[in-house]
């Protein structure tokens, strides 16, 4: 092993004279396991002090730190192991930072979320609508630091409404496009259209979506047909190439076996499809339809283009407009009840987040349970 | 009896199921493509108007086309500024999961990652809008006071952060799980052999990734960092709150630009008549613009199936 590492050093040095005798660069010094945190201690140090020349505050302080860390444990690296191994321990620093600052705006989405989210959060808020809370009653509450007025309920009530027709449309159209794709249409020119073209849908912009059907019903209705079917049928374009895609992965997956064990026993195909193979892999499914939900259900652009926004309860979906948390959120900071007293409003749509982003996780969750409780059974 | 009944049975109803199956599912697979189709025809029925319009009546005054170019522009540079941000961040988090972080919290390291596209997008609007707007002002004015002499740093600096640049960062925040998830993928399926050949050879982590991870998910990448580019072009709320609109301007850390999406939705709601046509005739535009990304973004993962996860 020696020898070959001498090799590597003698090329990469352009030597082919007589091999000198370098020292070889596995026997050569390793940093001590102390030094990284030391250097991490220095840097943090270092960062502080550069941060108090220019006004010290928390993200430069972080920034500099950084900087200096990378730099120092690099160039110490580099001085001690070897170029080769400097340059590793750059790059291993350099995408441990990426996660670092990926998780960064994570944290802080969630955090302000709670926080601002939080003190809205009572039953006032949860069971009454908008109807009837106006700028002057936000300006009085304000004034007389009353708890504020106003609730969530009508928008909360349009985006499970809303969500439960996309959801009808979309799972018996987005399961026989799987169940053809997988059981009828193998290796056929139209399933092989059919694929590419979910795909593509799959990356329709959400306003795009949105647009069609208001366009759609606008040419049945007339202009300005707002209501919350045509919202559905927005938030379906959205989810049936969702649906499409995990139903067909799970019947994938279903072992051929059981199918010819069925029609051995002399089971029509559809009888098959329905009582064998869907069955078995029904919690796969599941899990997927959940996690299309949990996609289309915090959507607002689709929304605001084709339900409108009211501040009233509406429940059926076939007339009027109709409000959802989304557009709830998105119109209380846009355009606050009353422009000059914008308190009230923000801490509504804080709320409003709060409940979006909960009903949304507990989606994730109840996927990840179905999927790994029900775990479809895999051919051996 | 019995088997005259099975087989009656089975040749009336069986016969007339098997057939009504098959065509409820055929009818439900050429529908996805009648609707794909719909799409692109009822944007057009309705964006008519706007091309034969008088082009003093379209907004501007100038006819659709000086109306869209601008929104165009603005839209290909936020998107542009999300991929610069979020890809090199996105693949590093990628790498991370599949190679750095020690395997029993790899997995809950991604589910982290993948929390960030279950927050729907009105809220990633509203921290922008709240928290990291005010919070980028002091940035900008840096930008501003120091690097002010190229163009896209002119100041002075929006007071206000609600500018191009941040628009662009929450638009990157957005993207990065699609980057992070469909690169790790196909990091995990580099071959185990290629990877504990290289380390025999000698190489060190890093040298094992540029020789042999990188090479094989390059094709991956690509279509990762085209489908991203897809969804930051579509994205409407993050810049529709985020951003103050304006007019189409080099620098990023000023009031100013617009894009296509955020366009419509601001507009829309009280739009009518010729401009609920020219907005639609918008959406179109976006939607060919997207088409196009994500046909030739599906068009490399196509072509290089059989190595990556990302289909």
């Amino acid at each position: 092993m020696s020898a070959t590492t001498t090799n590597l050093n003698n090329k990469a040095n352009g030597n082919s004279a007589p091999p000198v005798r370098k020292r070889n660069s596995l026997a050569k010094g390793k940093l001590p396991k102390w030094a990284i945190w030391a250097i991490a201690a220095g840097s943090i140090v270092l960062g502080a002090a550069a941060s108090t020349l220019t006004g010290f505050n928390v993200a430069s302080f972080a920034i500099y730190s950084a900087i200096i860390f990378l730099i120092a444990a690099s160039v110490i690296t580099t001085v001690v192991e070897g170029k080769r191994r400097g340059k590793n321990a750059m790059w291993t620093y350099l995408i441990y930072a990426a996660f670092i600052v990926a998780l960064i705006p994570l944290a802080s989405v969630l955090y302000t979320v709670l926080q601002k989210g939080l003190p809205g959060i009572n039953s006032h808020f949860l069971f009454s609508s908008m109807n009837g809370v106006t700028g002057a009653v936000d300006n009085q509450t304000v004034a007389n630091g009353e708890p504020v007025i106003g609730g969530a309920y009508h928008a909360v009530m349009g985006t499970l409404l809303i969500t439960l027709w996309a959801t009808l449309i979309s799972v018996p159209v987005g399961m026989l496009t799987a169940v053809y794709l997988v059981e009828y249409g193998q290796g056929k020119a139209l399933s092989k259209a059919i694929t590419f073209f979910v795909d593509v849908m799959t990356g329709i912009p959400s306003i795009v979506a949105g647009l069609f059907a208001a366009a759609l019903f606008g040419i049945i209705l007339g202009p300005n047909a707002r209501m919350g079917i045509v919202a559905a049928v927005a938030l379906s374009v959205l989810m049936i190439p969702t649906v499409v895609r995990s139903t067909e992965e799970m019947l994938k997956i279903v072992p051929n076996e059981l199918r010819e064990a069925s029609f051995a026993l002399g089971v029509r195909r559809w009888r098959t499809i329905l009582k064998v193979v869907i069955p078995t892999a029904i919690s796969g499914i599941a899990s997927g339809v959940t996690l299309a939900i949990a996609r289309v259900i915090g959507e607002t652009a689709p929304i605001l283009v084709t339900a409108g926004i009211a501040s009233n309860i509406n429940l059926n979906v076939f007339a009027n407009w109709m409000s959802t948390l989304p557009t709830f959120i998105y119109y209380q900071i846009l355009t606050p009840t009353s422009p000059t007293n914008v308190d009230p409003s923000v801490q509504r749509a804080w709320a409003a987040a709060l409940l979006l982003i909960l009903m949304v996780m507990a989606l994730n969750l109840i996927a990840r349970l179905v999927a790994s409780i029900f775990a479809p059974k895999k051919g051996r | 009896m019995t088997t005259n009944a099975l087989t009656s049975k089975s040749s009336t109803s069986g016969r007339a199921g098997d057939k009504i199956f098959s065509g409820a599912a055929l009818a439900a697979g050429v529908l996805i493509l009648v609707t794909l189709f719909a799409v692109a025809v009822f944007l057009l029925i309705q964006a008519l108007p706007t091309f034969f319009a008088d082009p003093a009546k379209v907004s501007g005054g100038q006819g659709f086309f000086a109306y869209i170019w601008p929104i165009v522009i603005g839209t290909i540079i936020a998107a542009a500024i999300a991929l610069l941000v979020a890809t090199p961040i996105g693949i590093g988090v990628a790498l991370f999961i599949s190679h750095f972080a020690p395997r029993k919290v790899a997995g809950p390291l991604g589910y982290l990652i993948d929390l960030l596209a279950a927050i729907p997008s009105v809220i990633y609007g509203a921290w922008g809008y709240m928290v990291l707007a005010p919070a980028l002002v002091p940035g900008y004015e840096w930008l501003a006071q120091y690097l002010g002499f190229i163009p896209i740093f002119e100041g002075p600096a929006s007071q206000t952060g609600k500018t191009m640049l941040t628009a662009g960062i929450v638009l990157a925040v957005m993207v990065l799980p699609i980057i992070t998830s469909l690169s790790r993928e196909i990091f995990l399926q580099t071959p185990k052999l290629h990877e504990e050949a290289a380390l025999a050879l000698g190489a060190t982590r890093w040298e094992m990734i540029t020789t042999a991870v990188i090479p094989f998910a390059r094709p991956g990448i690509i279509s990762a960092v085209m489908l991203g580019l897809g969804r930051a072009l579509g994205e409407t709320m993050a810049v529709a709150l985020v951003l103050s609109t304006g007019n189409l301007i080099p620098s990023l850390i000023k009031t100013g630009n617009q894009t296509i999406a955020a366009e419509i939705a601001l507009n829309f709601p009280e739009a009518f008549g010729l401009r609920l046509s020219e907005l639609i005739a918008a959406g179109l535009v976006l939607f060919l613009i997207t088409l196009l990304v994500n046909m030739i973004a599906r068009g490399i993962i196509a072509r290089h199936k059989e190595f990556s996860g990302a289909n």
